[in-house]
């Protein structure tokens, strides 16, 4: 034996159950939540690629050096960025750690007996005593029975518990939690989500080429989309006369599922999306295409079509971009479609009311290099003029034509476009029920009560009670009442 | 017709603040008058010299301010249901509407609270913070009733949404609670209370109320949340995405959990839990005024 305190050996294994133990402490726990919750507020005010990438390409031409300062530290992508996923696994693996061991402890707890009475009832809780008849055992037994308390018989005592539901519900809530995280995962590993438009008359394919925007989760084939298409046969959108709010967007679509020779009508609408299989289809936004032809100046078609602008406004002042990159030198319209045009002092041409009251459509025409080439992505609503040169303004009515020296454009007519955006989560109903689960165990966790109850009748012919409520949790004085009425009534 | 019940609508809700105007001054005649001059209460007592407070004196004019705000909340009802009826859908379409369906169900849980508990010190506060709500909304954000936009074309605009508005009261309340606690504390660790605030229950009582309203309504918030994520997918396609709204109910949700685990684990108590608490609620008020009012996101409809 020696007499020296022995220090522990902090080898790589004790530095292990260290930082373990740490790490599953409570304390850490709190700490991590509260960290989750504060990491969580730069995104809500720095603009986000995954919901806005318009607002942060804006961001980047507004205050460029900014930007990329904020691009280090992942601004722009706080919610999949290295610092916050840390934060959030740290936070399961602590609450893992902390909550399986307790599982594991209440199971046990749950099948063995309650604790021994203890020897001085006197110090516990709502204590009580009077001089029995010698029946309450039996009396004791059978209410603790009805009440459903689990017992122990003990010599002159027994000891009952109950309320282990608290418990239950607490462990199945954090349990719950990692359900939600692993159906979020799987959500972002197997799934997919991509954006399409389509004018009214045109049919969309479910095929990659097909869509604006798809991005595929990291564990998927990219050639696994359900094969469908959708027929966009009619969009109707109403507005409010007084306010110009919408009231309702329908669109009439055929859809058919592949193999299937036969094809239903389906009206798709912002609250009722389009399943199919897995795959669910939202109606997302939309705009208007106005249908152009471009002739150059011997009268050749150069282009011919409908041309997708994007809306500015509640009252769909839209934007968009004509490019003819055929034409030599290339020309490009830089338009705006305004569905109710009204002649505005200080502002132009603008749009009072969303619907296709008076559309007109006002351009500017330029030549030049259209900057195609150069390797450069560029959006195609938008046209880089800078190195190209306005050759003339118009505004022109469906059915009108304008001409210019290198040629003519017809604003033939337009037509609604919407917005499908094509969903693939199958962890979506894992998040689901542990949502559901959730909510349940919170609700016996908060308002179950864990409490005992013991009864001994001394040598004496004494009867004594007490209880003790954990957590402080109240009604125990009114069962112990209830509990000794029932003992004192005449059989 | 519709616009008959919008004119009513107005109407009442004018009136309920009016009504919740003269319950501030009941509750302030209640207050006020009940002190006595400490000449008095030296002869009364014999001992003391300081000021104290009889409530019996004023006892008529408690019952005359909660009567007050009972039939505030009432006309208050009356203005959201006939705001309801003039456009045809459950009130909730806009900020303003938030706004009068806010102060009632704040309202609402003081009086519900007051059953079990005297909260009546509670109503000069509550009184005020109703008035300035419908007050505020009336005047600034007021729109007129109109139809809903189809994204809140759903049934569980009414879920979601309800939920969210009595959590909301509920966590307000909480708040004032917790706010009153820092403030008496900080009072007797001056010394003694003042004779205003004598009839105010002692810290343990305030302490246990504001954690008993919090766990009762944090089941109804995750609720809430959760409503609104199933919504959301419904509607845009993904059930979270980190909107604005989102990430900053879930903030609240972060820091209420912090709250309850701060309380039933570590033993958080008294002023800390209090800090705690009012943090918490005050995200859950910025996420109300911040993202209304200046945010983007997905949660802002027909200008506020």
């Amino acid at each position: 034996m020696t007499t020296e305190p022995t220090l522990p050996e902090l080898g790589a294994t004790g530095l292990l159950r260290f930082m373990w133990r740490q790490l599953t402490s409570m304390r850490t726990a709190l700490i991590l939540l509260m960290m989750l919750g504060v990491a969580a507020i730069p995104g809500s005010f720095i603009p986000q690629r995954a919901q806005n990438p318009m607002a942060v390409r804006q961001y980047y031409i507004d205050q460029p050096e900014l930007a990329r300062w904020i691009e280090r530290f992942s601004g722009f992508t706080v919610y999949s960025s290295p610092w916050f996923s840390a934060i959030y696994i740290l936070l399961f693996i602590s609450l893992i750690g902390c909550v399986l061991p307790r599982s594991f402890e209440h199971f046990q707890a749950m099948r063995a007996l309650p604790p021994m009475t203890p020897r001085n009832l006197s110090r516990m809780e709502s204590f009580q005593e009077f001089v029995g008849n010698g029946s309450e055992f039996s009396k004791a037994q059978e209410w603790f029975k009805k009440e459903r308390f689990r017992i122990r018989n003990e010599e002159g005592a027994i000891s009952a518990e109950k309320g282990y539901l608290r418990e239950t519900g607490n462990l199945l809530f954090h349990l719950s939690l990692i359900l939600i995280l692993i159906g979020v995962s799987v959500g972002s590993l197997f799934g997919m989500r991509g954006e399409a438009i389509v004018n009214k008359g045109e049919r969309f394919i479910n095929l990659p080429t097909s869509y604006d925007n798809l991005q595929f989760g990291k564990l998927i084939k990219e050639d696994s989309l359900q094969p469908f298409t959708i027929e966009v046969l009619d969009f109707v959108a109403k507005y409010d006369p007084v306010t110009n709010a919408p009231k309702d967007y329908t669109a009439t679509v055929r859809i058919t599922n592949s193999g299937e020779t036969t094809s239903k009508i389906k009206s798709l609408k912002v609250n009722s999306p389009l399943t199919f299989g897995n795959t669910r289809v939202y109606l997302q936004a939309n705009g208007y295409s106005p249908i152009v032809t471009v002739r150059d100046s011997t009268g050749q078609v150069a282009l011919q079509g409908p041309v997708t602008f994007l809306p500015q406004d509640g009252n769909l002042r839209s934007i968009g971009s004509i490019k003819v990159p055929d034409a030599d030198p290339q020309v490009g319209f830089v338009a705006s479609f305004l569905p109710t045009y009204v002649r505005d002092g200080s502002e132009g041409g603008i749009s009072v009311f969303p619907e296709a009251l008076d559309p007109k459509m006002l351009f500017s025409i330029w030549e030049g290099d259209l900057g195609l080439d150069s390797g450069i992505p560029q959006s195609v609503y938008r046209i880089d003029t800078s190195k190209m040169k306005r050759i003339a303004l118009a505004s022109l009515k469906p059915g009108e034509s304008y001409s210019y020296p290198q040629g003519s454009i017809t604003f033939e007519t337009f037509v609604p476009w919407i917005n499908l955006q094509i969903v693939d989560d199958p962890g979506k109903g894992y998040a689901l029920y542990g949502a559901i689960a959730a909510i349940l165990g919170l609700l016996a966790s908060l308002f179950g009560r864990r409490r005992r109850i013991w009864i001994r009748i001394t040598s004496t012919g004494v009867v004594e009670v007490a209880g003790l409520a954990k957590n402080g949790a109240p009604g125990l004085d009114i069962e112990i009442e209830r509990f000794v009425s029932h003992l004192k009534k005449e059989m | 017709m519709l616009v008959t019940w919008a004119y009513i609508s107005n109407y009442l809700v004018y009136s309920a603040m009016g009504v919740f105007a003269l319950s501030f001054l009941a509750h302030a005649f209640e207050t006020a008058w009940a002190v006595r001059a400490p000449e008095q209460s030296a002869k009364d007592t014999g001992s003391t010299l300081t000021k104290t407070l009889d409530y019996t004196r004023t006892e008529r004019a408690a019952r005359i301010a909660t009567a007050l705000m009972i039939l505030g909340f009432l006309l208050l009802l009356g203005g959201v249901i006939a705001r309801g009826i003039s456009a045809k859908h459950v009130p909730w379409g806009n900020m303003y509407e938030f706004s009068i369906s806010g102060a009632l169900a704040f309202t609402g849980a003081y009086l519900f609270a007051l059953r079990k508990h005297d909260l009546r010190w509670l109503g000069l506060f509550v009184s005020i913070s109703a008035l300035l709500t419908v007050g505020t909304a009336i005047t600034l954000l007021y729109r007129d009733s109109a139809p809903l936009v189809p994204a809140l074309q759903s049934t569980w605009l009414v879920i979601h949404v309800m939920a969210a508005i009595i959590s909301g009261g509920v966590f307000l309340l909480a708040n004032v609670i917790a706010g009153s606690y820092l403030y008496l504390e900080a009072m007797e660790s001056r010394g003694e209370r003042k004779p205003w605030a004598k009839r105010l229950p002692d810290l343990e009582t305030l302490d246990q109320l504001s954690y008993r309203l919090i766990a009762f309504v944090f089941p109804l918030w995750t609720f809430s949340v959760i409503a609104g994520a199933i919504w959301a997918e419904a509607a845009w396609g993904r059930y979270w995405g980190w909107d604005p709204k989102e990430t900053w109910a879930f903030i609240t949700w972060v820091a209420y959990a912090a709250y309850l685990h701060a309380r039933v684990t570590i033993g958080w108590r008294g002023k800390r839990a209090a800090w705690l608490c009012l943090f918490a609620g005050s995200t859950f008020l910025f996420n109300y005024v911040y993202v209304n009012v200046w945010g983007t996101g997905k949660h802002t409809y027909s200008g506020l």
